[in-house]
């Protein structure tokens, strides 16, 4: 009886998404394995190109615009504004000394010291205001053009996204785990609706991305737009699509369903900046 | 003039006749319109938007989340288990990504109504 008793618990726990006992590391290989086994042709790297990953129809198209891309004036601008001194002489290099190197595959990591998610947009803006400069707004400019510098001198490095013992740092994760499932709106859909079950599919004329590697390209030149956004831009975007009252940029909300994402995509590349319809 | 009596009678047989062909015009003319209508909220992308995941003959630019609907009346000879699939997807479904149109108030009765006499036309 016992032993039937486990068996069925042990099933139950392979059934529920949210189940207690399923760790950060435990829903990234179920994740990963979702996704390779629903699209056999997709090398496993080539998910962080979003829906071209997918969709060879309008990825010949994607692949010119890549060759003369849009954010390139991004990462110029934000070359300049990165060593560009502060008032009191300081600079950027001096609250990210390893920026060469890359750094933004690191990001988002948890500060168990403080409690919460720090986002390589949030720590911009803290070494700004640290250093007596006014913050930058979240979602477009500058704030992009510093990040996407940052994030072109990280290409090619694998995400490394950490999810410490630490009781906030687990709850954070599982605030944003949380967030990606839950129906929400008037129209009631999951960002997993949309980007894990019907990945691939048709919603009008665009193809869903699949949620694996949707964090490696931001910032990203999005003509839509006809400029550039952080993913906190779009994460507003595809809850106001649902007609969800989005959260603010850099909330603590988005804060966690960015941690989790990106934690999906460990192992993948960073790519970013990254042009998009 | 007095008609002959058989004449007479073959011509109220004849208003009697047009009467009841009549009386199915206008209940056509009025199905028609209401197809009209539910087609319209039916493609009205702030309204059903039901193009946004299946295919309608008719219309462009469809997803392929969800069946095609077509041929509809043999699927869902029940007017109203087609019309209770539109109101809430949910109860044949509970982790349905379709709009619980009635429920959360995407459409109203009436408008569901209107969509499904479209859509069984279909
Ligand atoms: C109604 C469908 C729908 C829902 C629900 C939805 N999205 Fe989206 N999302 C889209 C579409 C369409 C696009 C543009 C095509 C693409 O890249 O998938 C998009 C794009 C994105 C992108 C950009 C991917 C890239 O490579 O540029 C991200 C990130 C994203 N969504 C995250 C989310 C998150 C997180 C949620 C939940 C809060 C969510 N989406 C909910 C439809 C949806
Ligand atoms: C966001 C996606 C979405 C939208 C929008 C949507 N549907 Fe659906 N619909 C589905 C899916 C998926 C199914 C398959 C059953 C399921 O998963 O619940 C379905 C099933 C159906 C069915 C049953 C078909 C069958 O053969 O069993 C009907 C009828 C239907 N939808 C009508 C509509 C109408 C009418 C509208 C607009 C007013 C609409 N749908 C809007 C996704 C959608």
């Amino acid at each position: 009886m016992k032993k039937i008793v486990t068996l069925l618990s042990v099933l139950l726990i392979a059934a529920t998404p949210f189940a207690a006992q399923a760790t950060p590391d435990d829903d990234l290989k179920a994740f990963r394995a979702y996704f390779t086994k629903k699209f056999p042709d997709v090398p496993v790297n080539d998910f962080i190109n979003g829906v071209y990953a997918v969709d060879p129809a309008s990825r010949e198209q994607w692949e010119q615009f890549e060759e003369f891309p849009s954010y390139q004036i991004a990462i110029d601008n934000g070359e300049e504004k990165f060593n560009k001194k502060f008032a009191n002489g300081k600079s950027y290099a001096d609250c990210f000394p390893n920026y060469k190197k890359g750094i933004k595959q690191n990001y988002p990591y948890f500060d168990t010291d403080k409690g919460e998610v720090v986002t390589l947009e949030g720590a911009i803006n803290k070494c700004r205001t640290d250093n007596g400069e006014k913050p930058l707004k979240w979602q477009k400019g500058e704030i992009t053009e510093i990040g996407a510098y940052l994030a072109y001198l990280s290409r090619g490095h694998k995400i490394n996204v950490k999810v410490p013992n630490d009781a906030k740092a687990i709850a954070a994760y599982n605030r944003g785990k949380k967030h990606f499932y839950s129906k929400r709106g008037q129209l009631n859909m999951a960002c997993a609706d949309c980007h894990y079950y019907y990945s691939g599919s048709r919603i009008r004329a665009d193809i869903l991305s699949p949620a694996l590697g949707h964090t490696s390209g931001f910032p990203v030149y999005r003509n839509k737009w006809a400029g550039m956004g952080t993913l906190h831009r779009r994460y507003g975007g595809c809850n106001k699509q649902v007609r969800a009252k989005p959260f603010k940029p850099q909330s603590d909300e988005y804060k966690a369903l960015e941690y989790f994402e990106t934690y999906m995509g460990n192992g993948l590349e960073i790519n970013g900046p990254s042009q998009r319809k | 003039m007095r008609l002959p009596a058989h004449l007479t009678i073959i011509s109220s047989i004849i208003a009697l006749f047009s009467c009841l062909l009549l009386l199915p015009g206008i209940a056509s003319a009025d199905a028609a319109a209401d197809i009209e209508k539910g087609k319209k909220l039916a493609f009205d992308r702030k309204k059903g938007n039901c193009l946004a995941c299946h295919q309608i003959q008719g219309g462009d630019l469809a997803g392929n989340i969800g069946p095609p609907l077509i041929a509809m009346k043999a699927r869902f000879p029940d007017f109203e288990k087609l019309r209770a699939q539109i109101y809430d997807a949910r109860i044949n479904n509970p982790n349905t990504i379709m709009i619980p149109f009635g429920p959360y108030g995407v459409l109203t009765d009436e408008e569901i109504t209107l969509v499904a006499k479209y859509i069984q036309s279909l």
